[in-house]
């Protein structure tokens, strides 16, 4: 019994429980035996049985005696089976907690932070609700880390739904694979030749308008409303639809989405969002100063406009009597009119500071009847920078050698009961400001959410134009081909390949059954369609019945596309080729001292 | 056993507080320490080889690795039991020495201590089985070196390298590209490489990754890149023949290390210490100017103003750049570290041909590419790749790919891979034990059913009849003499990608044969230090 609690240690109370039992059993005990009291255990209803326990056990049993823990106390090890069906299990958790925000008829989800202030989060956004999860099961965290990936999210930035949705089927697929004695080798092997094979099923169908400009446009407008007819903004997804397509093309096929600035107002309805083609800071101007200047010379700038501390080491006052702090403070307020002066020499009518500008100083630029704007924040000083094509300047001696920024226009603006300054006709085109309008913070996020997967889905869209029906379509075309490539593989990978194809079909049906359709029903119908020659069918979810795409105005970026096909793929490869799972123990606070 | 018990079998106490003690002696210690040894090597057979599965590790703050690579595994995996740890060790040993085979070695000293545990059942004395291995493992590297071929590449034949670091990274998740990176490994390696010295300093390439792209972007550049951006936005992003001060002093004003304070009681020393303090800045960044440097790289930050004077003089500059980047740039370009302004001179700058600040994706992500550098022997393996874990493998992939790329270099012996060196060795073995008298002999027959383990698992884990198949491949050996070896075809080996030969010279799987040899040596050394613990004594946990 000593050898035993021993082996139990962790489990007290379980040898505690069955230790008249245990002292049946002899010293030396055999496999066998250990294991009757393993199923005895059971039989008891002690169904939580540990696994390191069990696992401890088989050592024993191989070797009588000698008996090695190798991991330490609270780590764990699960093995083989046990190991797969772990991990497929997180990661199918995770694909049906964000399957029911799929499609356009998809439902949100409120997060809520257990940090301070429990803050909500209404979302659609499979990201979004990804990022805000606490996962402890590692298989969830892979998928989760793979898809929140800066590729899914920052790249193509759109589609991390469907990426979690797919890999949860391919996985769900591979489940019943293994269950039919398929190596987990074979099965990627499968998943990888369909991928490939779906790919070129897609790149076969791709359209492309590059070359004409208008149904180029209209192609982007029709992208820009399907991903956005998912999201909050499906209302007025017209009006988003534009908005973006707007900012979008005055990148000029850069993606640097930095030059388009998102200004979140609370107030108004979603609505009364504009696009604008300048560039608005949110800032007040200083009081005294001129609201209204045209032709303007901006020096932005970086420096203290404090006091202007002396930065040599270990500097400070010293002095002995009331009037030499007087003469002292003389000096700094003439070193700071100085410092003005020599800012003033620039020949500006405004100066930005990213820094604070002090009463004084303040004082001093509105009797030059200079704007001056302070605390501009890190971003907006170099996007201001940018936009003006000025230089950011610390140090004011040469006049003549800053570069100024120039804009036709500065102008005070309300949005709501907010004045913001609004930069207008500046040098750079590209540069524009998106303000939104929404009745409350959570909308307004959501919002900027949507709104900026529209953009990057666009501006990728505007560097590789291939554009894709939607509604399911593409899931179709890629299962067709798949399918037709299982029909020809020999050998157990073929199998495989048909659970690809299952899986694929998985998004239309979800989509259906999303909007709460007759997902059976209509991917059946789907699935007829596709069979006769170039089909351009999809789910109508509106309508709640097979429609034509192309009609229906329903595109998706094939980047996107292909980003979704690829990562699920790879997700799942990653998973299923894990047949063993250590966890170590998790650190200690310092708590026991 | 420090218990005993009587007629009714009841136990009695022998040693003091043996509750908090545990002891194993003798066989019973052995076999205790034998089955830690095997356990750890079970974990790894799995991984063993092209079809090898991944081992997910969550580590203790809940960070999760997938990986394939053996002494990753080891490393992480939070091992506790002391024989264990010592099969760690052996595994990291041969990642030091080697850096490719360390799960090879793990799982040969697994089945080594299987089959001595055996032969201890048996009765035979632990130290005569490890002299017994200590034979048969000279007899194994003996036969190794006969059946290696020489293997000849140049400057411009890098075909035979890169298939050899092609079958190292088939067995990691990174083989949808594997040609791809081996060809880079390759490269790299040659790029540094001492060929006539036939030495490779893995210190001189830089293997770095950042999240996002695909795998495919990876690229090799001559050069050094650095995760830092201008220090101003503005200064300019591309610098051709640049002359870099690099200095490890900071653009601000002095701090000096004793205690001190400036007392400002008139306002003319106020005067004065504004216009020092002045004169300080526009100093520093003029004896910059001066030595004729286009481009500062610093160790430390830069006052606002100090940078402001940089880019106001065109003279554009890197800040807090580490210290280990920093000394690799200095070796890249020639240059020297200075430590304080006033000993800047132009001898001192490094030079390189071309620095680009480049960025990537929709976010502001810059890198800092130093290229053409006046030393090109300094290269850098740049990973790109959808997540941090996809990145790490990928690094520790091109780790191992690079060792062997090294060891060629060094001797540029191959043996053929996919366990056909095993067998052949085990042969060997078998062959050579009847020539020892004594129970010796047992031992060195016991050694050569552990080499067949590693063709076994092979087998296994591709989902081949292990047994038959090793059989099938071991006749084959045996059978077709060949002209090149009087005696046997050592090129059979495990046809674990199911091609259709079993000849490995056709399906291009090579090992170095440093890598083999030395792989036999540490199983056999570490095998035969278990083996010889004989009294486990432990003092209680809690």
């Amino acid at each position: 019994i000593y050898v035993l609690s021993d082996f139990l240690r962790g489990q007290h109370l379980f040898s505690h429980l069955f230790s008249s039992r245990v002292s049946a059993l002899s010293f030396r005990s055999t496999p066998l035996r250990f294991y009757l009291f393993l199923v005895k255990a059971e039989l008891i209803g002690w169904q939580h049985i540990d696994f390191g326990f069990e696992w401890r056990c088989t050592s024993i049993s191989h070797f009588g005696m000698a008996i090695e823990r190798i991991l330490k106390d609270d780590a764990s090890e699960e093995k083989g089976e046990r190991a797969r069906m772990a991990s497929f299990v997180g990661a199918m958790a995770i694909a049906d907690l964000v399957k029911t925000t799929l499609g356009p008829k998809g439902m949100d989800k409120i997060l809520q932070s257990t940090g301070r202030g429990q803050t909500v989060t209404v979302t659609n956004d499979g990201a979004t609700i990804l990022k805000s999860l606490h996962i402890d099961n590692p298989a969830a965290k892979v998928l989760v880390e793979l898809d929140i990936s800066k590729v899914q999210d920052d790249e193509v930035g759109d589609g991390t739904t469907s990426v979690v949705v797919l890999a949860g089927e391919l996985l769900r697929e591979a489940e019943k694979l293994v269950a039919s004695k398929i190596h987990p080798m074979t099965i990627i092997a499968g998943f990888r030749m369909a991928a490939e094979c779906a790919r070129e099923a897609l790149l076969k169908k791709v359209v492309d308008n590059k070359a004409n400009e208008e149904k180029f446009k209209t192609d982007l407008m029709k992208i820009a409303k399907t991903t956005l007819s998912s999201k909050i903004l499906s209302q007025d997804k017209e009006h988003f639809a534009k908005l973006a397509v707007d900012a979008v093309l005055r990148l000029k096929g850069s993606t640097n989405l930095e030059s388009i600035q998102i200004i979140k107002k609370p107030g108004g309805s979603l609505k009364d969002s504009f696009l604008d083609e300048g560039f608005i800071l949110d800032k007040k101007i200083g009081i005294g100063q001129p609201k209204r200047i045209e032709n303007a010379n901006i020096l932005v700038a970086n420096t203290a406009m404090d006091t202007d501390k002396v930065k040599i080491y270990g500097a400070r006052v010293r002095v002995d009597s009331m009037a030499k702090v007087a003469d002292i403070e003389a000096a700094e307020k003439q070193k700071m009119r100085e410092k003005v002066d020599k800012i003033l020499a620039h020949g500006i009518n405004c100066f930005v500071n990213r820094q604070l500008i002090y009463n004084f100083p303040e004082e001093l630029f509105a009797n030059a009847g200079v704007l001056a704007i302070e605390h501009a924040d890190f971003d907006g000083i170099e996007r201001l920078a940018l936009v003006t094509g000025g230089e950011i300047a610390s140090t004011f001696d040469n006049p003549e050698s800053v570069k100024l920024g120039h804009c036709k226009l500065i102008e005070e603006i309300m949005i709501g009961e907010d004045k913001l300054i609004k930069f207008s006709g500046v040098e750079m085109g590209q540069a524009c400001t998106v303000v939104l309008r929404g009745a409350s913070h959570h909308v307004l996020d959501e919002a900027e959410r949507s709104l900026h997967d529209a953009l990057c889905v666009l501006s990728q869209t505007v560097n590789d134009s291939r554009v894709l029906f939607g509604g399911g379509w593409p899931e179709m075309v890629m299962a067709k081909a798949v399918d037709e490539l299982a029909r020809t593989t020999p050998g157990k990978r073929s199998h495989a390949i048909e659970a690809f194809s299952r899986a694929l079909v998985a998004i239309p049906t979800t989509i259906a059954d999303n909007a709460g359709l007759d997902s059976a029903e209509l991917v059946a119908r789907l699935r007829a369609e596709h069979n006769k020659e170039d089909s351009n069918a999809g789910i109508d979810v509106i309508s709640g019945s097979v429609g034509n795409m192309s009609e229906l105005g329903i595109s998706e970026a094939f980047k996107v596309k292909q980003a979704v096909l690829l990562s699920a793929t790879e997700a799942a490869e990653m998973i299923l080729r894990v047949d063993e799972i250590i966890t170590c123990a998790p650190r200690r606070r310092e708590d026991r001292m | 056993m420090a218990l005993a018990f009587d007629e009714y079998g009841r136990p009695f106490i022998i040693i003091k507080e043996q509750e908090q003690k545990t002891r194993l002696r003798g066989l019973d210690a052995q076999k205790a320490n034998i089955s830690a040894g095997r356990s750890v090597a079970r974990i790894l057979r799995t991984s063993l080889g092209p079809k090898g599965m991944d081992k997910m590790l969550s580590s203790p703050d809940g960070d999760v690795t997938i990986t394939n690579d053996g002494a990753t595994i080891l490393e992480q995996m939070d091992v506790d039991n002391q024989i264990a740890k010592l099969m760690v060790e052996l595994s990291r040993s041969q990642d030091y020495e080697i850096g490719d085979g360390t799960t090879g070695v793990v799982v040969m000293a697994g089945s080594l201590l299987e089959q001595a545990e055996k032969l201890l059942e048996r009765g035979i004395h632990p130290i005569r089985i490890a002299e017994g291995y200590e034979l048969a493992s000279r007899i194994a590297v003996e036969h190794l070196e006969r059946i290696a071929h020489k293997f000849e590449f140049g400057e411009n034949n890098i075909e035979s390298l890169v298939q050899t670091c092609m079958t190292t990274l088939s067995s990691k998740i990174v083989n949808r590209c594997k040609r791809q990176l081996a060809e880079i490994s390759v490269k790299a390696v040659l790029a540094v490489a001492d060929l006539e010295r036939k030495d490779v300093n893995l210190d001189l390439i830089k293997v770095d990754g950042k999240v996002g792209g695909k795998l495919e972007d990876t690229e090799l550049i001559y050069g050094i890149v650095v995760d830092k951006d201008m220090s101003h936005p503005q200064m300019p992003k591309q610098i051709q023949d640049a002359n870099i001060a690099i200095l490890t002093c900071p653009f601000e004003p002095p701090k000096p290390k004793t205690k001190h304070k400036v007392d400002i009681d008139t306002v003319e020393k106020f005067e004065a210490l504004r216009r020092q303090e002045h004169q300080y800045f526009d100093d520093m960044v003029q004896q910059c100017k001066d030595v004729g440097a286009t481009l500062v790289i610093c160790q430390w930050g830069f006052d606002d103003e100090a940078n402001h004077l940089l880019m106001h003089r065109n003279l554009p500059a890197v800040r807090w750049v580490g210290g280990v980047e920093l000394e690799l740039i200095a070796i890249a370009t020639g240059g020297r570290i200075v430590p304080r302004f006033q000993e800047l001179t132009a001898e001192k700058l490094g030079k390189a041909g071309l620095v680009r600040e480049k960025s990537f994706g929709t976010t502001k992500d810059r890198m800092l590419y130093i290229e053409h550098c006046a030393n090109s022997r300094a290269v850098t393996v740049f990973i790109r790749g959808g997540n941090k874990m996809m990145i790490e493998e990928t690094k520790r992939s091109i780790h191992d790919a690079l060792c062997v790329a090294r060891n060629l270099i060094r001797n540029n012996s191959i043996v053929y891979g996919g366990g056909s060196a095993e067998i052949a060795c085990s042969i060997a073995v078998e062959a050579a034990a009847d020539r020892y008298p004594g129970v010796e002999q047992y031992a060195i027959r016991a050694f050569a059913d552990a080499l067949d383990a590693i063709p076994m698992a092979l087998a296994e884990n591709s989902g081949l009849q292990p047994i038959e198949t090793l059989s099938a491949v071991k006749s084959q050996q045996i059978k077709i003499p060949t002209r090149v070896m009087q005696e046997n075809n050592p090129h059979c080996g495990i046809d674990c990608n199911d091609v259709g030969t079993t000849d490995m010279r056709e399906q291009n799987v090579f090992e170095t044969l440093i890598g083999k040899q030395q792989q036999v040596l540490l199983a056999t050394q570490v095998v035969k230090m278990i083996l010889k613990i004989d009294d486990v004594i432990s003092a209680a946990e809690f």
